[in-house]
């Protein structure tokens, strides 16, 4: 900057020169002089600072829509009324595909008719179970259609427990606001609640990189060691160019991709 | 303070810098690429429990046996059954697309009335008991003005409960006019009936046979059981079986023949009595077959003898008398040979000569009711209704004759004459037709001259459609009461064309209805109680679900379980006791009329100087040409060379086209004695020179955007050619020309 604006005075001071002592031209460019140092840096740090809290604070709040369950529900009531705890309601069909929400028919044994005065339950019985309506629940969890997940190779097959990936869904007693992405319509539990992506939990973000540590944590154990996200693809392979050999990633099972097939979870 | 240059664009820098530290870009970039999948045109299948229902495929007359996926309560894949009889688990293209069918945009709703004028396309919905009634009152006055055989019945099938209750209920109405709609197996069963005295199905058992002479049978291109012929031509290709192929053009199933044989069109029954000239001369028939079964072969022998010589027929037929003798030979020399007839697909009926002479080299060889030949075969026998309750009107309209002439002193054996009905219907007070009910058919579609059917349509005052789509005759229609489509209804399917056992299928419901429409059933029932009186009593029946139950008895569970009966250790009759005829035995010549195996031409409209082509028609398994129309699927599939946005081509072989000083591409104007036509032109070496051809499937004007409006419709061109014999409509092409457009 120094050396530009020294450029920026000599050019000024070969035009005052050349106009006279008092031309107005001079004037302004000495006053342009002094005043520009400073708030240079003021103004990039305006610029940081105002773009920091756009799209650390202000951008979240514009890009999530806050929807409200269709009904409320008490996972800590349900949880003590069934004999079976989450399967109860949570269960794998024969063909070993899993249920997710329950639907009417797992409601219908208890709530055919109306059991308590809480007026959502009437609600509940009244718009939903006697109109025989599925109840349209707002799914924290819901993945975009490509993603291929099965529950039983993870619960069943690894004995997963469901908190390592929901959390402690079954001990709320109340449902949380769903927080629409507006762009995506997928839930804000999918990229996390922290915008920058951190997490302190493992159930905290449900995104592929999520994925790919758990399997890259646990590789001694499990069949699909080498999931790698585009992300992770890029910097390996950037990584690789600058020093070729040191990419840290396995060999999967592709001879073309080195990776782990992508159907294995993408459809 | 004012923000100079510098100022503002550190200004940028800095929250450039910023945005690059905050998780806006990075987070912006996943969404939209999340977003990309969102399209609301991207198909997201449905997410829950997966079950599977067997039913039956009732869009051809295949019978399938079908499996559909279902994800919870919709609908998402059908698949062949496996296991069952006719296609062990295989399926068609069509068969496959049903669901499209289900959920597509051809479906009619509700009942729906016409505002505008016919086929003017202007509805208004309107309920079912108010559809019903206003059915129910136009019949009652048509019976109590004393015309009860003023109303007719159009129906794609003619077997089964649904099929029985239309013609019970036009019996006890008093009305004789129930048709069927056209198809080879009107020839068939009149050659049964007339050399075997049998009205029974034809049966072939391809599974068998070890050569197949087919006289221009699609084999693989929807003839007969469309996906049992492509699983036994699959098995004839490992086992070493030889088919001969013999038409004008090279079909799929010419091509994938060990034999393709082009013949002149129109000859093919001069061709089998050529080949039985040289069976016969040189002694190569079942001598023992003949000797105990056969009655008039003497006097038979004398006519092929005499008027079938290898050269003469090779005048007719353009194929050389050495491939005659050749083809004679090979078929009588072969263990179990057998001959089939019916053009394309088989949809159109074949003149009663020409079945009876193929049907005559089956008998010669000695191939009736044998493992690896032709069988009559008989209904399974579960329909034992009560007997229909007739009250003097219904008695009275039931003397008259049918409208159509089958059955009448000219056409004494024929079963169903539908092409002759638009020439009887007149306009004015006498209209011998007053009310018209069309179900599973499309008639202003599918029959020959569709112009001058729907002309004569126009002069019926009531045109009723239980169509579940909107195909051609439901926009030409004065009602549509549409009924549920195969995947929504309980119907019972007996024995699929050219099968040799009898089995029976249950369609049933795969899905809930998806709109307001009625079983067709259902809604004869409820006619029936609305006219009241002896009609009503017919139909003791609730619904058509429990006429169904109780009519099926202990099958009925057996089907709900299996979805299928069959009996396979079930043989038809042997003989003695199959040969119903006035000798016992097979009769080639017909001791009570005298008809007799021979070649008659069919003189085919147009004459040879205003007309100097020939246009025959040509059926592929990727065109639906029936009552149902080809899904979007379908459609998908169709070759460039047949169909390029909306003009269809036709074949012209490179002579003729150097003839007519045509090339490839170019447009013209195709011209027979009944239409005009624009298409393009695709040369083809695979058709005989001075022949045109074009598919049949196209040019609907009804079902959806994806199918409408796309080629030409065939049955424009042609109009039918009465078989003076049999009163069927033997025509299989019409003269024609070409000229640049
Ligand atoms: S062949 Fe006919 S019955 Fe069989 S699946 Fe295809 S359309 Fe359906």
């Amino acid at each position: 900057m120094d050396t530009l604006d020294d450029h920026a005075k000599d050019i000024s001071e070969d035009a005052a020169a050349e106009a006279g002592p008092n031309s107005s031209l001079e004037m302004n460019l000495k006053e342009q002089d002094t005043g520009a140092g400073g708030p240079i840096i003021l103004f990039f740090i305006l610029g940081l600072f105002a773009s920091l809290v756009v799209g650390w604070i202000v951008f979240p709040k514009l890009l999530y829509s806050k929807k409200k369950q269709p009904i409320e529900f008490n996972h800590v009531f349900h949880v003590e009324a069934v004999d079976n705890g989450c399967e109860s309601c949570h269960f794998f069909r024969e063909d070993g595909t899993f249920s997710g929400a329950p639907k009417l028919a797992q409601c219908i044994d208890c709530h055919e008719e109306i059991q308590g005065i809480s007026p959502d339950e009437i609600k509940f019985v009244e718009e939903y179970v006697s109109k025989e309506r599925e109840v349209p629940w707002l799914i924290y969890s819901r993945q975009p259609d490509c993603v291929f997940f099965s529950h039983a190779a993870h619960i069943q097959g690894a004995r997963m427990d469901c908190v390592a990936c929901h959390g402690h869904m079954g001990e709320s007693e109340s449902l949380k606001v769903y927080e629409e992405n507006r762009i995506t319509g997928y839930s804000r539990d999918i990229w996390g609640k922290s915008i920058g992506g951190f997490k302190k939990n493992t159930w905290d973000r449900m995104k592929m990189d999520d994925c790919a540590e758990c399997h890259r944590e646990n590789a001694a154990n499990i069949e699909r060691k080498n999931i790698q996200t585009p992300t992770q693809r890029l910097i390996g392979h950037m990584v690789n160019l600058v020093s070729p050999g040191t990419s840290t990633f396995d060999k999967g099972g592709s001879i073309q991709t080195e990776r782990d097939p992508c159907f294995a979870c993408h459809k | 303070m004012k923000i100079g240059r510098r100022g503002f664009l550190s200004f940028v820098i800095g929250g450039a810098a910023g945005t690059a530290l905050s998780p806006l870009p990075w987070k912006l970039m996943d969404d939209s690429s999340i977003w990309t999948q969102m399209w609301p045109w991207t198909p997201v299948p449905e997410d829950g429990e997966a079950s599977y229902v067997n039913s039956v495929c009732t869009l051809c007359p295949g019978h399938c046996g079908i499996t559909v996926r279902k994800i919870d309560n919709r609908a998402v894949k059908i698949e062949g059954m496996k296991g069952h009889p006719v296609n062990n688990g295989g399926i068609c293209l069509l068969g496959l697309s049903g669901l499209q069918l289900l959920y597509g945009p051809m479906r009619v709703k509700t009942p729906l009335k016409r505002t505008g004028k016919r086929g003017q396309g202007q509805w208004e919905k309107i309920s079912w008991n108010d559809a019903v009634s206003e059915v129910v009152e136009k019949l009652r006055d048509i019976r109590s003005e004393g015309h009860p055989q003023t109303v007719g019945f159009i129906s794609g099938f003619d077997r089964g409960t649904v099929s029985r209750l239309f013609e019970r209920f036009l019996t006890a109405y008093g009305s004789p006019n129930f048709m069927r709609m056209p198809s080879v197996r009107d020839s068939y069963e009149l050659a049964q009936y007339l050399m075997q005295g049998v009205q029974a199905l034809p049966g072939f058992d391809f599974e068998n046979s070890d050569f197949v002479l087919s006289f221009g049978s699609g084999l693989i291109d929807g003839w007969g059981s469309p996906v049992r012929m492509s699983r036994v031509h699959s098995a004839w290709q490992s086992a070493g079986v030889k088919v001969i192929q013999i038409e004008p053009r090279l079909s799929n199933t010419a091509a994938k023949s060990d034999k393709w044989i082009p013949i002149n069109p129109g000859t093919e029954g001069a061709l089998a009595m050529g080949l039985a000239h040289v069976i016969v001369k040189e002694s190569l028939y079942d001598a023992d077959f003949i000797e105990n079964n056969v009655e008039g072969f003497f006097d038979w022998k004398n006519l092929v003898i005499d008027k079938y010589s290898p050269d003469t027929v090779a005048s007719i037929t353009g194929i050389d008398s050495r491939t005659i003798v050749v083809l004679a030979r090979g078929f009588a020399n072969a263990s179990k040979p057998l001959a089939v007839c019916g053009r394309g697909n088989g949809t159109t009926p074949v003149n009663i000569d020409e079945c009876m002479a193929v049907h005559a080299l089956n008998a010669l060889v000695g191939n009736i009711h044998k493992k690896g030949g032709v069988w009559a075969v008989s209904e399974p026998d579960y329909i034992n209704w009560p007997e229909i309750e007739m009250d003097a009107k219904a008695a009275a309209g039931m003397q008259h004759e049918r409208l159509d002439g089958a059955g009448s002193k000219t056409y004494p054996f024929t079963r169903y004459l539908l092409p002759r009905l638009p020439e009887t219907i007149d306009p004015g007070e006498k209209n011998p037709l007053q009310a018209l009910f069309v179900s599973g058919a499309n008639p202003l579609y599918t029959h020959p001259d569709t112009q001058a059917v729907r002309n004569a349509f126009d002069k019926i005052p009531l045109v009723v459609s239980f169509s579940s789509y909107m195909d051609e005759t439901a926009q030409n229609a004065d009602l549509i009461l549409p009924n549920h489509i195969y995947l929504e209804r309980y119907e019972e399917v007996p024995t699929p064309a050219g099968m040799i056992e009898p089995v029976i299928g249950l369609s049933r419901p795969v899905v809930e209805p998806q709109f307001n429409t009625r079983h067709v059933g259902d809604v004869i029932l409820q006619m029936a109680k609305g006219l009241g009186g002896s009609v009503a009593k017919t139909f003791p029946w609730d619904s058509y679900d429990s006429c169904l139950k109780e009519t099926l008895g202990d099958l009925w569970n057996y089907l709900i379980d299996k979805g299928f009966w069959s009996n396979t250790g079930a043989m038809p009759p042997f003989f003695g006791t199959s040969y119903e005829t006035a000798s016992g035995k097979f009769e080639l010549i017909n001791k009570d009329n005298g008809s007799i195996p021979q070649f008659k031409p069919v003189s085919i409209e147009g004459d040879e100087k205003d007309y100097p082509l020939l246009l025959i028609p040509y059926d592929s398994m990727r065109l639906a040409c029936g009552f149902i129309g080809d899904p979007p699927f379908v459609m998908k599939t169709v070759e460039d060379s047949i169909l390029k946005g909306k003009d269809v081509f036709v074949e012209l072989n490179p002579k003729t086209a150097r003839n007519q000083g045509l090339r490839e591409g170019q447009r013209v104007v195709l011209t027979t004695p009944k239409g005009k036509a624009e298409v393009k032109v695709h040369l083809f070496e695979g058709i005989m020179p001075g022949l045109v051809a074009l598919p049949r499937g196209l040019g609907h004007t009804g079902w959806d955007e994806y199918l409408a409006g796309k080629g030409i419709n065939f049955n424009t061109l042609i109009g039918p050619v009465e078989d003076p014999d049999s009163g069927l409509d033997a025509a299989w092409g019409i003269r024609a020309k070409l000229e640049k457009a």
